[in-house]
């Protein structure tokens, strides 16, 4: 049985608009003024509004809170859930709680290990001990037994479902890549409704393997939404191509932004031409769009792209 | 093996500070496989200790001995003699051996000599590397012989995460083969990457210490 679910973002896929999601990161504070300020800078642009969950392991207001702070602002948030610092009793305790406080969409992720957050600029938590009690596609499973199914991961029923879109992540130049669309393809037999990419730079390369997605009759199951992050300089994507997993930058583009008088405007513009480009391929239906500390540029980029609202269908 | 390195030496001591007379024992077995506790390091570590404490103005008479086996009893007894001419013990065994000895000889403070890390195997010559987290569910059968309970830094049991390089190693340390990839590429070799396909459902850890102290009755052999 599958239990009706009712979001923005839901019914934008399901009316075959081209969505947008952007991400919001929730302060290292208790003040809520921050992510006030942030939402404010980008409301009503989107579909949904990511809220991170203790993104590299470092300590921040909690997804949950941060989601119902901007969801009373009138951002539909999608609420990310790490299986690193919490056990499936806590996370299920946490969505029924999120449901209850008209969560709807949640984001399924195993989350940046601890140590990771070590290599950063911040102390993070290195010597913490992590849970991954369970990994996230068994996460996906159980919010999609929580919905459809009407129990728990254990086996007992809850009196009423809690009707959650769920997502998950897709890494799809990830190594070992002829097993990243398999990955994907485990994601949405679990229970995955929508799928957020990690950034993509390399067109080609990533419509390949949306297109074995596509004839293995994924993009159909599931909206796949791409992944970018707004590029502001050569060094940035020399960096991410280099250091963060997964993202491939063609070496065309970082000498690009090199040779630009104005590395942030043509930043702007290569955004633009990535969206542009991805929302050709056939089986995206949508985007996520990051700018990193940024947030301000978004309205324009948005505009730009012929993402706003009105252009999107 | 049981694998376990040395506690850094100001640690160790610090927790003898105030001794005169240190039984320090190793272990044949395990510890000496991983050269953190057998009868080398017992003989390299007695002079350090005692040079370290010299130092800071401590005269310490140290014992030492090798047990066979510091997690069987029997062999544990031979320390019986020497037990009532010291005032502690440090034990340089894996954190089973430590426990047995303490056991043994409750009236003296028994200090750990080294920290047990790992279930693991000597992959070269002074490399170890972990294998196993007697996680108490073994799924080896599923995963072509690579454990990704013990070997993958998020436990992650239905592939691998965002986080693999381009070099197929781990986002957590530079050194470490992701454990996935390389189960994908042991499936690949053997036609049977669609083994890897089925969802895998949580684990059940009950089995292992997240079920409480494991004990394991036999009544057949009892």
């Amino acid at each position: 049985m599958k239990t009706p679910v009712q979001t923005q973002l839901q019914q934008a896929i399901a009316a075959g608009r081209f969505a947008l999601t952007l991400e919001i990161g929730p302060p290292q504070s208790p003040n809520p003024e921050p992510l006030r300020q942030k939402a404010a800078l980008i409301k009503g642009l989107a579909d949904g509004y990511n809220v991170t969950d203790n993104q590299t392991a470092v300590v921040r207001m909690s997804s949950i809170a941060a989601s119902k702070i901007i969801l009373d602002l009138g951002l539909e948030p999608v609420m990310q859930m790490v299986c690193r610092d919490r056990n499936r009793i806590a996370m299920q305790s946490d969505l029924l709680g999120a449901s209850a406080l008209g969560l709807k969409n949640v984001l399924a992720l195993s989350g940046d290990h601890q140590k990771a957050s070590a290599a950063g600029k911040l102390q993070g938590h290195p010597g913490a001990k992590n849970v991954y009690d369970i990994d996230s596609i068994q996460l996906i499973a159980t919010i999609k037994g929580l919905r459809d199914d009407g129990r728990q991961e254990g086996g007992d029923p809850i009196a009423e479902p809690a009707p959650f879109f769920i997502g998950a992540a897709w890494t799809p130049l990830g190594t070992p890549r002829n097993f990243r669309v398999l990955r994907l393809a485990k994601k949405i037999a679990a229970g995955a409704d929508f799928v957020q990419t990690q950034a993509v730079y390399d067109v080609p390369a990533f419509a390949a393997q949306v297109q074995k997605a596509r004839d293995m009759g994924l993009t159909d199951k599931a909206a796949i939404l791409a992944g970018i992050i707004v590029p502001r300089s050569a060094g940035m994507l020399s960096y991410m191509d280099r250091q963060v997993p997964g993202v491939e930058v063609p070496a065309e583009l970082i000498a690009r932004l090199k040779q630009a008088k104005d590395p942030k405007a043509e930043g702007i513009k290569v955004t633009v031409e990535l969206i542009q480009a991805v929302r050709e391929i056939p089986g995206v239906k949508g985007v996520h769009l990051q700018a990193i500390e940024a947030e301000e540029l978004l309205p324009e980029i948005v505009k730009a792209a012929g993402l706003s609202p009105q252009d999107r269908g | 093996m049981i694998v376990a390195e040395w506690k850094p030496i100001p640690e160790l001591l610090a927790s003898l500070k105030g001794h005169k007379n240190v039984l320090l024992v190793g272990c044949a077995t395990c510890v000496a496989e991983c050269a953190a506790g057998g009868e080398r390091e017992v003989l390299t570590l007695a002079p350090v200790l005692k040079m370290g404490l010299k130092d800071q103005g401590q005269e310490v008479n140290i014992i030492t001995r090798t047990l066979e086996r510091q997690c069987e009893p029997e062999f544990v007894e031979e320390l019986s003699e020497i037990a009532p001419q010291v005032d502690a013990i440090m034990s340089i065994a894996c954190g089973i051996g430590m426990q047995l000895v303490a056991e043994r000889f409750i009236d003296l403070p028994l200090y750990p000599g080294v920290n047990t890390t790992s279930l693991a195997i000597r992959e070269q010559a002074g490399l170890w590397t972990a294998r196993c987290a007697a996680c108490g569910d073994c799924m080896l059968g599923e995963t072509f012989g690579l454990c990704p309970v013990a070997r993958c830094a998020k436990s992650l049991m239905n592939g691998p995460c965002g986080g693999t390089r381009k070099d197929g190693k781990c986002e957590v340390d530079e050194n470490t083969e992701c454990i996935w990839r390389l189960i994908v590429e042991r499936a690949e070799a053997k036609g049977r990457l669609e083994d890897l396909v089925k969802v895998r459902p949580s684990k059940n850890w009950s089995n292992s210490g997240h079920g409480g102290p494991k004990r394991m009755l036999r009544e057949d052999l009892r």
